[in-house]
């Protein structure tokens, strides 16, 4: 045995292809057994690939390729011996012309002492440390501007608060505006500081690529409609806030929205079973099983991982199941199987403060229900104008299999369910 | 004719200059460097940056010795002065510093072509030897790093004996009974203290309301207040208007901002008003080269100049005055000119003014900030709460780290204390890498030093101080 080829392995059932995202190891690297050499990305998720053997890596294929299944994307020489130290020194002639400067391999890690970052990636300040820890960040996922690619203070405070442009120090500013000019001739405006005009291009990830694919997909197979509603909060919040903390207290995770919102969808999804069904050929697939697909956002974009039978959950069960799915996408952990197989999707754009949308459908799914913003709005009650925590209620839904009666009294179920909680313990 | 050919030649062996023909040769390159003083080096090595750090050294040992070891103890008899000694210790270094740059280019094979260079065409040099032989040398590249010359000024023309430029400041014979000062600047302060510690009585007259314009101005402040405790006088927002120099004296004849004249009577004086860039006789006009406006070298983002092949570093250019800025463009141009991406962060140069306290600074100053409309924190600490300086002697002085209010990067970093010339390092690489105070305050500095105040400083930007 003397060179193992690194191959693209399996990752799930629909995927053909994968990108390089990244390289953790170079080539001349020594790497042993189960060291991450790289992270594949693919429309889904991402994926670490270990190495299998130990010995020293050639790396075939640079970050940003696209690659097959089965592809061999590096080597492994488990003949060569791991490295004693630095090469023999170089000859002591003095005139030195421009050769490559001699390659040492970096000693292996030791093994007691696992790396917080991956081997590879440029260590961390001390205060991008202290933020990484405390907010429990990605490193990798966020875009830095020192240095040698390293992440400054200022890096993680920017992604932290979803900005781009870093506040650099030699921001021009505004010139004053002169005292008691003159009223001057008026001419074409031109910027002081002209910006630039340039236009740049990146390639787009596999899974924003494979995002546009199925959105433009959804819009032309699906006849998609949308009906809305509103829903009246006030005693789904009454009921969080006098529970929230017995809750907390009891099972260990915070009493969100999103639960009451997946118990009334099954309700109603029962009720009105096509909602829960898809289309395929001629003909309709009914779902015994209630999957339900909750949109989460992660740094590599809106991921929908399915909560499975959450006709059998619980309500704290179905909060810890979004808690653990949320954790997985932001680490970029999440798996394929954990993406598929939903057969309804509840979305909720109100989180970054949507009022009103239109979802579009997660085929083959016939409906997709959408949460928004909660804003406190004027309403006429028993002839009085109160005011009251309202919410937008959109559901999208493909005409070709669900009636617009269906689809609104399927609506109209849902809210009735969340404005009254009651209804969810007494299943009427 | 010994006509030679390069890959680079280099005009001008200060700092930038020698630095650059080294790195070009290092980078393979076939190099050269024209200097048509006896010694390799420039106004750092020979009459600025090293002697005047020896002399100020040696001084400083001196008023430390008349001031200060009582305190420690340590009780001298009877001290005097061995002026002739410090000046030869002096010349001493000097010659060791600049012999050491020509051992440096016969390591590195680097010719020096001694003569004053010419440009005769783009990529062509004349080379005019003391014995007036001439020699043409072409290269492709060709550095122009002539450096600067003190400024002379109508009202007090030097005369090389009564009224000196820092060179003839550097050695006087014996000490002046009273020292005259043009300007308050770096080398006027340096100078000055020499002297003042020495013995003389030093007067500082300033045109601004303030010594070390530009600088910091509560480091100013801090810094005037030090000097004036160890006996300088200072008369600012004050111009000079004529001198009069008689037999072994000199009169300044000055004028205050409210129009009052005061007559300054001294024994010797030093006009230090800054320095300008040095391009007398290089045959610009031959290149078709036009100097900018106050007689700099136009250059773009990569020192090359509107003449194809010709390129300029330090002093020549725009940008401060510093050995050190001329020394990293110089290897930015090797770089460069070898294919390579040469680089200078602009951004983090430190500077440092050798008095005592010293002054060091790197990045913008509060009042910068200010201007740019940057909205900033800033943590300051004196060092009196430093037990090493404390036990050094050394409590005048402050840290002052301001960073930006929002990412907490380092905008900028002033040091008023002992060996602030030393300390200001640190803050120098904080600032290339981007660090932030909270950085800085994270990492473990030695007990006792005095790199525990550049610590609590980052840590007051937060208002978390533990020692202070």
């Amino acid at each position: 045995m003397a060179v193992v080829d690194v191959k693209v392995p399996a990752v799930g059932e629909s995927v053909q292809e994968a990108m390089i995202h990244k390289w953790y190891k170079a080539t001349g690297d020594y790497v042993k057994q189960d060291d991450v050499l790289l992270e594949l990305e693919t429309d889904k998720a991402t994926v670490e690939i270990t190495a299998e053997q130990s010995g020293v890596l050639e790396v075939l294929n640079k970050e940003g390729d696209t690659i097959g299944i089965g592809d061999v994307i590096a080597r492994i020489d488990t003949a060569a011996t791991k490295p004693a130290g630095a090469p023999a020194s170089a000859p002591a002639a003095a005139p030195q012309p421009q050769a490559a400067p001699a390659k040492t391999p970096p000693p292996p890690t030791a093994p007691s002492t696992p790396p917080a970052v991956p081997a590879g990636a440029a260590p961390l300040s001390p205060a991008v440390r202290r933020m990484v820890a405390e907010y429990e960040l990605n490193p990798a996922a966020i875009p830095a501007t020192g240095k040698g690619g390293r992440l400054t203070k200022g890096d993680v405070v920017q992604a932290m608060e979803g900005g781009a442009t870093a506040s650099a120090p030699q921001v021009p500013t505004p010139p004053s505006a002169p005292a008691q000019a003159k009223a001057p001739a008026v001419s074409l405006p031109t910027p002081a500081t002209p910006g630039t005009r340039a236009e740049h291009r990146e390639p787009m990830s596999m899974l924003r690529r494979r995002v546009a694919e199925r959105l433009v997909h959804a819009q032309n197979t699906a006849a998609i409609l949308t009906t809305f509603n509103e829903v009246d909060m006030t005693n789904v919040m009454e009921l969080r806030k006098k529970y929230k903390d017995d809750f907390k207290t009891k099972y260990g995770v915070g009493l969100g929205f999103m639960g009451f919102f997946v118990k009334a969808a099954v309700a109603a999804l029962k009720a009105y079973p096509l909602v829960n069904g898809w289309i395929d050929g001629n003909e309709v697939v009914f779902h015994d099983y209630y999957d339900i697909g909750v949109a989460v956002s992660s740094d590599r974009g809106l991921v929908v991982p399915v909560v499975r039978d959450t006709d059998k959950l619980t309500l704290d069960e179905i909060e810890k199941a979004i808690v653990y799915y949320s954790t997985r996408a932001r680490d970029g952990k999440i798996t394929v199987d954990e993406l598929t197989g939903g057969t309804f999707t509840v979305s909720n754009g109100g989180v970054f403060g949507s009022l009103l949308s239109t979802p579009i459908l997660n085929p083959p799914q016939s409906a997709i229900l959408g949460m928004h913003k909660i804003q406190e709005r004027p309403v006429a009650l028993g002839g009085q104008v109160v005011i009251r925590p309202m919410m937008y209620l959109a559901l999208s839904y493909d005409h070709r299999i669900v009636d617009g009666k269906e689809a609104v009294q399927f609506l109209v179920k849902i809210k009735d369910m969340v404005e009254d909680p009651t209804r969810l313990l007494l299943g009427v | 004719m010994a006509d030679t050919d390069f890959d680079v030649i280099v005009l001008g062996s200060g700092p930038g200059g020698y630095i650059c023909a080294i790195r070009a040769a290092q980078l393979g390159l076939r190099a050269a460097c024209v200097e048509l003083e006896q010694t390799l080096g420039g106004t750092c090595l020979n009459v600025g940056c090293i002697p005047s750090k020896a002399l100020l050294q040696s001084s400083e040992y001196f008023a430390l010795a008349e001031h200060d070891l009582g305190k420690h103890g340590v009780k001298i008899a009877k001290l005097t002065l061995d002026l002739a000694q410090m000046l030869k210790r002096k010349d001493e270094i000097v010659s060791q510093l600049t012999g050491g740059v020509v051992s440096l280019f016969k390591k590195n094979k680097v010719t020096w072509l001694k003569g004053r260079g010419r440009f005769v065409a783009a990529g062509t040099i004349k080379v005019t030897a003391a014995d007036g032989t001439e020699t043409t040398h072409k290269a492709k590249n060709i550095v122009i790093a002539t450096g600067s010359k003190p400024i002379e000024i109508p009202p007090a023309k030097y005369d090389r004996e009564t009224i000196v430029s820092s060179t003839g400041a550097l050695k006087f014979s014996e000490v002046p009974k009273h020292l005259i000062v043009i300007g308050g600047g770096v080398i006027g302060l340096e100078l000055g203290s020499v002297w003042r510690r020495l013995g003389a009585e030093v007067t500082v007259i300033e045109a601004m309301d303030r010594i070390l314009a530009g600088s910091d101005a509560e480091l100013s402040k801090g810094l005037m207040r030090a000097l004036e405790k160890e006996g300088m006088k200072f008369q600012l927002k004050t111009k000079l208007m004529e001198t009069k120099v008689t037999k072994g004296a000199v009169k300044a004849i000055c004028q205050t901002a409210d129009g009052q004249t005061v007559e300054i009577k001294g024994d010797k004086m030093l006009v230090a008003v800054g320095r300008r860039a040095y391009t007398e006789g290089l045959g610009l006009d031959a290149l078709g080269l036009t100097l900018e406006a106050g007689g700099k070298v136009p250059v773009d983002d990569h020192w090359r100049t509107p003449v194809a092949g010709v390129w300029a570093i330090g002093d020549v250019i725009r940008g401060p005055m510093l050995a050190h800025k001329a020394e990293d463009e110089g290897v930015a141009v090797a770089e460069l000119i070898a294919g390579l991406p040469g680089h200078v962060n602009y951004e983090a140069i430190p500077s440092v003014v050798y008095t005592w306290p010293e002054v060091a600074t790197v990045g913008l100053t509060e009042e910068q900030c200010k201007e740019k409309g940057l909205s900033v924190r800033i943590g300051k600490v004196p060092f009196v709460a430093n037990g090493r300086a404390k036990s050094l002697g050394n409590t005048d002085g402050f840290v002052k780290i301001i960073a930006d209010a929002k990412t907490d990067q380092v905008l900028g970093a002033h040091i008023l204390g002992p060996w602030a010339s030393e300390l200001i390092a640190e803050l120098g690489l904080a600032m290339e890498y981007k660090a932030s105070s909270e950085d800085i305050a994270r990492t473990t500095h030695a007990h006792p030093t005095l790199t525990e105040t550049i610590k609590e400083a980052a840590l007051a930007v937060d208002k978390r101080t533990l020692n202070f």
